[in-house]
């Protein structure tokens, strides 16, 4: 048994073992648990996919006079208009007034992340405090008070993989899906994921200090939609959606290297987020958890048509292998994260956890181990 | 010896002709073609990629325009701008080829010579770094 408090004091003597999940799968098969679990003291994990459930505060300042906004574009981007004077949370998945869906509140964040200026224009009904009604200008990352990343569902503890039954194609957040099961498209970075490392989220909750959009950030609170009374395959991996965070973190320290706007065609604007989280490996149980490889990562395949109830799960080996059996037939299946990325921030976690500059945190908190996502039920009004 | 890799479009007049017999016969240009939809009696169209003396690939074109079939020709294959790939692989779900494919090394591998210009690649990048240049 070991404690974070003494994986950090070895990260400050720059003695701490920090290995990534992919590099940890090697060394397990060349020594014992036992002896593996006495070199390794952290794991690096990480994934760069479209993260739908994204958005970025801003505090845009006064202006004088000033102005309580209350209509808000940027770069034509519609952006929330409800909260206080010259504040605003700006989502990933709104599109623009002007361009549609070729640009939109992912597209706004990447460029704020970029420093480059974004058109404010914002409109106010006036008050005696604030008299102002309209004001245009721009804004960029420098002259906004804050700006920081809230996203209330990411990294996705696994995701089933889609396809489509019916003899159309059809357009969706899994990508373009071909007639008659004409491919299947899944989204992870499998062995290198961080909450597959941590099936159960032992060390995982609230306070976690991580890796987000290529900057520090913290755990803030469970994703929307957490989920762990789920079916899990024999090792603890859940088969289908199940744990998910909710995320916080300075959009000043992040690069466009790791957040991204994106389109997807015919269905809508969303963003690439990167993250990362390191695992203390407190025990051999730890071990055993972050040593997991993908072709022991199971997930079930969906019909995204909606229309049959497929029973069929695949590991991720089998799917990133390109083609995979199905109804008898080869069926091609395509990524939808970056696993070069994840790659990329698991290293780059590891060489800040190595330099010293990255410190290892207790959680606040545990994230809920029960908990029911509801339906939403279309009842009358009375 | 000069290449060009066109899409031609029939109307239901010329799908009856045995245009392809002809390029080869009269203008000794070699035919590959790489996409074809086309009915019999209806409307259609090809993805064909000639090989030729120049000036029997432009006797070719005459002939098209003779023929009133429509063509467009296109760049060699379309234009990936790597330096800005992400490397998803959302482009590999719709590629009819296997033009493009994800390697071994989890980048994002293009041959060029597989790929039939369908273009469904370019919408379906996230990112929207796929192009073509007719």
């Amino acid at each position: 048994m070991r404690t974070i408090a003494e994986i950090n004091e070895k990260i400050k003597k720059g003695k701490a073992v920090v290995v990534t999940a992919e590099e940890v799968i090697d060394i397990v098969q060349e020594k014992s648990y036992k002896k593996a679990y006495e070199t390794i003291d952290v794991v690096t994990t990480g994934t760069f996919g479209p993260m739908c459930s994204s958005g970025v505060f801003i505090n845009f300042g006064h202006s004088n006079p000033p102005i309580r906004m209350q209509s808000i574009l940027l770069n034509d981007v519609c952006a929330y208009g409800g909260l206080a004077a010259v504040d605003t949370y700006i989502g990933a998945t709104e599109v623009s007034q002007k361009r549609g869906m070729e640009y939109g509140g992912g597209h706004v964040i990447e460029d704020l992340i970029a420093g480059k200026d974004i058109k404010l224009h914002a409109l106010s009904s006036g008050t005696d405090c604030y008299p102002r009604k309209e004001i245009l200008t721009t804004i960029n990352k420098d002259n906004i008070n804050q700006a920081y990343m809230f996203n209330p569902r990411n990294a996705y503890q696994n995701y089933p993989a889609a396809t489509n039954s019916t003899n159309k194609t059809i357009y969706t957040y899994m990508g373009t899906l071909l007639p008659n099961y004409g491919n299947i498209t899944y989204s992870t970075s499998g062995e290198l994921s961080p909450l597959l490392n941590d099936p159960y989220l032992r060390t995982i909750g609230v306070g976690t200090r991580i890796f987000l959009g290529g900057g520090v950030g913290y755990v803030a609170w469970q994703g929307t939609q957490h989920k762990v009374d789920v079916e899990r395959s024999a090792n603890g991996i859940p088969l289908v959606h199940a744990a998910t965070l909710a995320v916080i973190g300075d959009i000043k320290g992040m690069s466009t290297e790791y957040v991204r706007g994106a389109v997807f065609d015919k269905y809508g604007v969303t963003l690439f987020v990167g993250v990362g989280v390191p695992i203390p490996v407190l025990d051999e149980e730890m071990l055993k958890y972050v040593s997991v490889k993908n072709s022991e990562i199971y997930t079930k395949l969906v019909d995204k048509s909606g229309n049959v109830n497929i029973d069929k799960k695949y590991n991720y080996a089998e799917l990133r292998s390109g083609t995979v059996k199905f109804n008898g037939k080869a069926v091609h299946t395509a990524p939808l994260s970056s696993l070069d990325v994840a790659r990329k921030i698991a290293c780059t976690l590891k060489e800040w956890i190595n330099r010293g500059t990255f410190e290892l945190t207790e959680k606040v908190a545990d994230l809920p181990c029960e908990s029911v996502v509801h339906p939403l039920e279309i009842r009358e009004i009375k | 010896m000069s290449k060009l890799k066109l899409k031609l479009s029939f109307d239901k007049d010329c799908v009856t002709k045995p245009v392809i017999y002809e390029l080869v016969k009269k203008y000794d240009v070699m035919t590959n073609i790489l996409s074809a939809n086309i009915e019999y009696g209806n409307r259609g169209n090809m993805i064909l990629e000639i090989k030729g003396k120049e000036e029997n690939l432009s006797l070719t074109l005459e002939y098209f325009k003779s023929l009133n079939i429509k063509y467009e020709i296109y760049a060699e294959a379309i234009l990936w701008d790597e330096s800005k790939c992400i490397n998803c692989g959302s482009c590999t779900a719709v590629c009819p080829t296997q033009a493009l494919t994800m390697g071994k090394d989890d980048l994002l591998h293009f041959d060029k010579d597989k790929c039939v210009v369908c273009q469904l690649c370019i919408n379906a990048c996230p990112i929207r770094i796929i192009s073509v240049e007719l």
